[in-house]
C-alpha cells in the first residue's frame, strides 16, 4: 500500500499552498516594498523548482542531464533578457 | 445592429469592396467545385486530418504561396503609391493598414511556414526516419498556424485592419490612439499562429535529437538538418517572449491593464524591448534554415563537398545563442546612453563574423567544383553577393551613431529586405525547385524557372538599391506620401519598376508550376534527378507513405553519395511491418474552435470566448483519454509499393 500513495506529490501539493500563502501575506501585512519584493522572488523560484522536480518529474527519467541542460539555458536567456532590458531602460536611461 | 455595426470596417473603399466580392466568390466556387467534383472526402481524410509530414509540409507551402500572393500584392500597392509625389492612390490610413499587414503576413505566414514547409518535408527525410517525433502534434501546429494567418487575413474584410505596423508599438497600437478593432487582430491572429510554432521547435528539436538513423551521429547530419536543429532551439527560447508580450499587448487592449501605456505606471517602450528581444532572435529563424538549404543545394550543384562543415556548424550554434544578445539595436534611438548603445553596436557587429564565414565557406564550395547552373542553383548563386550587400549595410546599421541617420528611413527598409530576399525568398524558391520532384513526382520547368530568377534579381535590384540613396537623402519609411521638391520622385519610380518586375516574376513562377503539371514527363525523373548527396534522395519519388521501406544505415556525412559511388551499403535485411501513426481530425476540429476563440476575442463577445475557451479544453481532454495506437503497414503491402517503384537498391 506504501508505495501506491504518492508521499511526494502530496507533501509537494502542501508545499506549494504553503508558498502561495506566504506570498499572498505580502498583500495583507503592511510592508516594506523591498521586503515584500524579496518574499515574493523567493517564493517564486521555490515554487517553480518544486513544480519541475514533484510535478513535472524532472529528475527521474535517464535524459535529465538534457532537461537540466535546456533549463539552465532557459535560465542564461531569461536573466540576459532581463538584465539588458533593466540596462537599456532603467541603469542607461539618460532622458 | 448595435451588434452588427462592429463587423464594419472603419475606412472602406472601393478596393476593399471589390476584395470582398471576390473573397466571397472564391469560396463559392470552392466549395462548388469540391461538392461538383466529390472531392469533400478526398480533402476531409487525404488532407484536413493527416498527421504525415510530407502532406503537412506540402499545406504549409501552399499557404505560403497563397500569403505570397496577397503580401505581395500589398507590395505592389505601396510602391505604386510612392511612385510619383503628392499621389493620391491610397490615403494615409489604407497606406498604414497595408504596410502593417504586408510586414506581417510576409514574415510570419509566408516566410515562417515557407520555412516549416521545407522543415517538415526534408528534414524526417534527411535523417532517415519515417515521420517526426511527435505527429499529431505536427498537425496541430500547422492548422494553429493557419487558422492564425486567417484569422489575420479576414481583418481587411471584417472589422478593419492593423495599422500600427508590423512592430504595432505601443503608445500607438494602445487602445487610446488605435481604437478599431484592427491590432487586436494582429495581437490575437499571431498568437495563434506563434503558439503553432513553438510547438514546431518543440517536435524537431525531438524529431532531430531521437530519431535519427542508426549511425549518424551529430555531426555527421547533413547541414539543413542541423540548422534546422539550431533554429529549433532559437524558436523554444524566443517564442515565449513574444507570447508573453502579446498577452500583455491583448490584456492592455481587450481589459484596460497598464503594461504599456504612458500613464499608471505602464511603460509604453517595454514593448519595443519585448518585441525585439523576440524579434531579433526570430530573423535569425528565418535565416538559418535558409543557410542551410543553400548548403544542401551548393554541394550538388558543385560535385564537391560542402566546404568547412565543422565551421559552419560552430557559426550556427554561435549564432543561436548570441542572436539573443543583439536585440536593443532595433531601437538605439529610443533614448538610452551612449555606454548603452555601443555595447548593443558591438555584439551587433559580432555577429556579422560567423555569417561571413559561411559566406566564405560557400564560395569555397563552389571554387574548382563542376557547377551546373540549375535554378537552385542560380537562386544559391544570386544569394551571395547580395545577401553580402545586405550584410554589409547591417553593419553600417549597427553604429548606433549613425543608425541615428539611418533609423526609421527607407535605407533601413533596404537593408532588410536586401537580407530576407535574397536570403530567405531566394532559398525557398530555390530549394522548393530543387525538392519539387521529391515531392510531388516530376521537374519544374528550367527555363521558365530562369526567367523568374531573373525577373526576380533584376526586379530586387532595381526595387531595393534606390532606396538606399533616398533613405541617406531622408526619405522616411512608413509615409504615405512625399513632396515634388523632395526630390524623391525618380528614384521611386524606379523603385516600382523594380516591384512591378519582382511581380512579374511571380506571375513566371506560378506558370512555371502550371506548366509543369500539365507539360512535365512523369515516371522518367528517377529517385535521384539532381545527382544529390544525402538520404532524401535515398529513398522514391514521390515519396512512399513510410519514407524508407528499411531504416538506412549511416557511417559518413555524405550518405547517399558514399552509397552511389563509394559502395556503401545503405539498407540491410528483410523488410519488416512498419508502425505508422494514425490520421485524426481532432488538430483541425481543434483549430477551428481556436478561430472561432479568436474572432470572439477580437470583437469582445464574450459569451463566444467562453464556449470556444470550453471547447479547446474539452478537445484537450478528448486527446488525452483517447486510446490510438497507430496501424500497420504489412510487409505485403510494402513489397507491392518497392515493386511498383523498382525496389530499395535501384539506384544501384
Ligand atoms: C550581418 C548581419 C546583420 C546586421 C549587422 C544587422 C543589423 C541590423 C540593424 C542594426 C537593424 C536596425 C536598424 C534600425 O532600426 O535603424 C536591423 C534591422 C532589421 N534587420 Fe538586420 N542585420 C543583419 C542581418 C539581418 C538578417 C539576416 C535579417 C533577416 C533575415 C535581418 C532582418 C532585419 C529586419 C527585419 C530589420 C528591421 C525591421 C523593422 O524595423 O521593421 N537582418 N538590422
Ligand atoms: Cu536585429
Amino acid at each position: 500500500m506504501k508505495e501506491l500513495f504518492p508521499a511526494k506529490q502530496v507533501w509537494g501539493f502542501v508545499f506549494s499552498l504553503i508558498l502561495t500563502v506566504v506570498a499572498l501575506l505580502v498583500y495583507f501585512f503592511n510592508m516594506s516594498k523591498a521586503t515584500g519584493m524579496t518574499i515574493f522572488i523567493l517564493t517564486a523560484f521555490i515554487q517553480a523548482a518544486v513544480q519541475l522536480v514533484v510535478f513535472m518529474h524532472a529528475r527521474e527519467t535517464d535524459d535529465s542531464k538534457s532537461i537540466f541542460m535546456t533549463l539552465y539555458g532557459a535560465i542564461f536567456l531569461a536573466l540576459i533578457t532581463v538584465f539588458g532590458t533593466i540596462l537599456c531602460m532603467i541603469w542607461g536611461w539618460s532622458y | 445592429m448595435g451588434f452588427f455595426s462592429r463587423f464594419l470596417i472603419p475606412n472602406p473603399s472601393p478596393v476593399i469592396y471589390s476584395s470582398m466580392v471576390a473573397i466571397g466568390v472564391t469560396v463559392l466556387l470552392i466549395i462548388f467545385g469540391l461538392t461538383h467534383f466529390k472531392k469533400w472526402f478526398y480533402l476531409w481524410s487525404g488532407w484536413l486530418t493527416t498527421v504525415d509530414h510530407k502532406r503537412i509540409g506540402i499545406m504549409y507551402l501552399i499557404s505560403a504561396l497563397l500569403m505570397l500572393f496577397r503580401g505581395g500584392v500589398d507590395a505592389v500597392m505601396m510602391r505604386a503609391q510612392l511612385a510619383v509625389p503628392d499621389n493620391k492612390l491610397l490615403d494615409s490610413q489604407h497606406y498604414n493598414e497595408i504596410f502593417s499587414t504586408h510586414g506581417v503576413v510576409m514574415i510570419l505566414f509566408m516566410a515562417m511556414p515557407y520555412i516549416m514547409a521545407l522543415m517538415n518535408f526534408v528534414v524526417p527525410l534527411q535523417i532517415g526516419a519515417r515521420d517526426v517525433a511527435f505527429p499529431r502534434l505536427n498537425a496541430i501546429s500547422f492548422w494553429l498556424f493557419f487558422m492564425g494567418a486567417m484569422l489575420f487575413n479576414i481583418s481587411f474584410v471584417i472589422g478593419g485592419s492593423p495599422d500600427a505596423g508590423w512592430s504595432s508599438y505601443f503608445p500607438l497600437a494602445g487602445n487610446e490612439f488605435s481604437p478599431h478593432v484592427g491590432t487586436n487582430y494582429y495581437m490575437i491572429g499571431i498568437q495563434i499562429a506563434g503558439i503553432g510554432t513553438l510547438m514546431t521547435g518543440i517536435n524537431f528539436l525531438t524529431t532531430i535529437l531521437k530519431m535519427r538513423a542508426p549511425g549518424m551521429t551529430l555531426m555527421k547530419m547533413p547541414m539543413f538538418t542541423w540548422s534546422a536543429l539550431v533554429t529549433s532551439i532559437i524558436i523554444i527560447f524566443a517564442f515565449p517572449v513574444l507570447t508573453v508580450a502579446l498577452i500583455m499587448g491583448t490584456m492592455d487592449r481587450l481589459f484596460a491593464t497598464k503594461f504599456f501605456t504612458m500613464t499608471d505606471g505602464g511603460m509604453d517602450m517595454l514593448w519595443a524591448n519585448l518585441f525585439w528581444v523576440w524579434g531579433h532572435p526570430e530573423v535569425y529563424i528565418l535565416i538559418l534554415p535558409a543557410f542551410g538549404l543553400f548548403s544542401e543545394i551548393i554541394p550538388t550543384f558543385s560535385r564537391r563537398n560542402l566546404y568547412g562543415y565543422r565551421s559552419m556548424v560552430a557559426s550556427m550554434v554561435f549564432i543561436s545563442i548570441y542572436s539573443f544578445f543583439v536585440w536593443t539595436h532595433h531601437f538605439f534611438t529610443m533614448g538610452q546612453a551612449a555606454y548603452v548603445n555601443s555595447i548593443f553596436s558591438i555584439t551587433t557587429m559580432v555577429i556579422a563574423i560567423p555569417t561571413g564565414i559561411k559566406i566564405f565557406n560557400w564560395l569555397f564550395t563552389m571554387w574548382k567544383g563542376r557547377i551546373r547552373f540549375t535554378v537552385p542553383m542560380l537562386y544559391s548563386i544570386g544569394f551571395i553577393p547580395l545577401f553580402t550587400i545586405g550584410g554589409v549595410t547591417g553593419v553600417m546599421l549597427a553604429m548606433s551613431a549613425a543608425d541615428y541617420q539611418y533609423h526609421n528611413t527607407m535605407f533601413l527598409v533596404a537593408h532588410f529586405h536586401n537580407v530576407i530576399i535574397p536570403g530567405v525568398v531566394f532559398a525557398v524558391l530555390g530549394a522548393g525547385t530543387y525538392y519539387w520532384p521529391k515531392m510531388f513526382g516530376f521537374m519544374l520547368n528550367e527555363r521558365i524557372g530562369k526567367w523568374a530568377f531573373w525577373f526576380l534579381t533584376i526586379g530586387f535590384c532595381l526595387a531595393f538599391f534606390p532606396m538606399y540613396i533616398t533613405g541617406l537623402d531622408g526619405q522616411a519609411r512608413r509615409i504615405y506620401t512625399y513632396s515634388e521638391s523632395s526630390g524623391f520622385g525618380p528614384l521611386n519610380m524606379i523603385s516600382f519598376i523594380g516591384a512591378a518586375l519582382m511581380a512579374i516574376s511571380f506571375v513566371l513562377i506560378v506558370y512555371t508550376i502550371y506548366y509543369s503539371i500539365r507539360h512535365a514527363p512523369r515516371d522518367v525523373v528517377g529517385d535521384d534527378p539532381w545527382d544529390a548527396r544525402s538520404l532524401e534522395w535515398a529513398t522514391h519519388n514521390p515519396v512512399p507513405e513510410y519514407n524508407f521501406a528499411i531504416i538506412p544505415q549511416v557511417n559518413s556525412r555524405e550518405t547517399f553519395w558514399d552509397a552511389k559511388y563509394k559502395g556503401h551499403e545503405l539498407f540491410k535485411g528483410d523488410y519488416e511491418k512498419i508502425h505508422m501513426p494514425n490520421n485524426s481530425g481532432g488538430p483541425f476540429i481543434m483549430s477551428c474552435i481556436f478561430f472561432v476563440f479568436g474572432f470572439a476575442l477580437v470583437f469582445s463577445i464574450w459569451f463566444l470566448a467562453i464556449i470556444g475557451l470550453i471547447g479547446i479544453f474539452v478537445c484537450m481532454a478528448h486527446r488525452s483519454f483517447e486510446i490510438d495506437h497507430g496501424h500497420y503497414i504489412s510487409v505485403e503491402e510494402i513489397k507491392a509499393t518497392e515493386a511498383k517503384f523498382g525496389g530499395v537498391n535501384k539506384w544501384k
